[in-house]
């Protein structure tokens, strides 16, 4: 099962780094991650949630904007800055949720090697300030939060994979 | 506070010979020289890492006189656990769609490829 090529880590106390193995060349993968009509179809879109705005300007010091509608009409925005561009194999750029509730800016890279048309691909995100990372503990564990922290409860719970 | 103590499960975890030290004691309980037997370095060494490790609650000391045995603890760990938990299961649905994503790629790529190859033999 190509879950299994599943791993996330913690490389240090504000880094988490995921692995995953897909079976298609990079060329492709990086396209997935960089337009926005391909994009749009995988990311964070889950049982109600749809991507209604999907902006990309893939140039380094160019934004990029992501907002996602749930099924109660909530609305997510997600956005940051290309910081180093070299497709198809590395780019890196900043994330931030639009929502004042989360104060937290992380640095993502996602780094792309390719093998025998199969593509590993490590996305680590270095967060600017340990907000980011406790929000998402929180968030899980504390009960009778803050509305807004549901908003962020109802986007995990719409994107987790059924229990199968 | 929680946020406080995964800063230190964190920062204490990012240390291999720690990593180790909690794997070891996984299997049971045991004293700083037992700890220290396959590392290749000092028991002060592996002192001041068990200080670490205490100070961020992944483990405990005995009161057993000298030997004071280490015992790892287990509710850090389920806490950083949690988190990493949460960004486990949003990312493999991303993941699972871009799978299927990717196979349509593959797929129109091909048939492109096709189409182009039919169309330089007719020309």
């Amino acid at each position: 099962m190509t879950t299994d090529t599943f791993e996330v880590s913690t490389p240090s106390d504000r880094e988490i780094a995921m692995t995953r193995v897909f079976n298609a060349p990079r060329r492709l993968v990086f396209d997935a991650w960089t337009k926005p009509e391909l994009l749009r179809r995988w990311l964070g879109v889950r049982e109600g949630w749809t991507m209604v705005l999907c902006e990309i300007d893939l140039r380094v010091g160019g934004s990029y904007r992501y907002v996602w509608r749930g099924p109660k009409e909530e609305k997510l925005g997600l956005g940051g800055k290309y910081r180093e561009i070299s497709a198809p194999d590395r780019l890196v750029s900043t994330e931030a949720f639009e929502d004042a509730w989360y104060s937290g800016e992380a640095i993502d890279t996602l780094v792309l090697t390719e093998k025998d048309g199969r593509t590993t691909a490590t996305l680590t995100m270095l967060l600017e300030s340990k907000d980011a990372r406790d929000m998402a503990l929180k968030s899980g564990m504390e009960t009778g939060v803050a509305q807004s922290y549901d908003v962020l409860d109802t986007v995990l719970a719409s994107i987790t994979p059924r229990a199968s | 506070m929680q946020a406080q103590r995964l800063d230190s499960t964190f920062a204490a975890l990012a240390d291999p010979t720690r990593r180790a030290i909690l794997a070891r004691l996984a299997s049971g309980d045991a004293s700083v020289m037992e700890l220290a037997a396959p590392f290749s370095i000092s028991q002060p060494a592996i002192s001041k890492h068990l200080e670490v490790l205490e100070r961020a609650g992944l483990i405990s000391r005995g009161r057993d006189g000298q030997r004071r045995p280490c015992r790892i603890e287990a509710k850090p760990l389920q806490e950083a656990d949690a988190w990493i938990e949460r960004y486990r299961r949003i990312w493999e649905g991303n993941f699972e769609r871009l799978d299927a994503l990717l196979e349509e790629m593959k797929a129109k790529e091909k048939k492109r490829g096709h189409d182009s190859k039919r169309n330089t033999r007719k020309r």
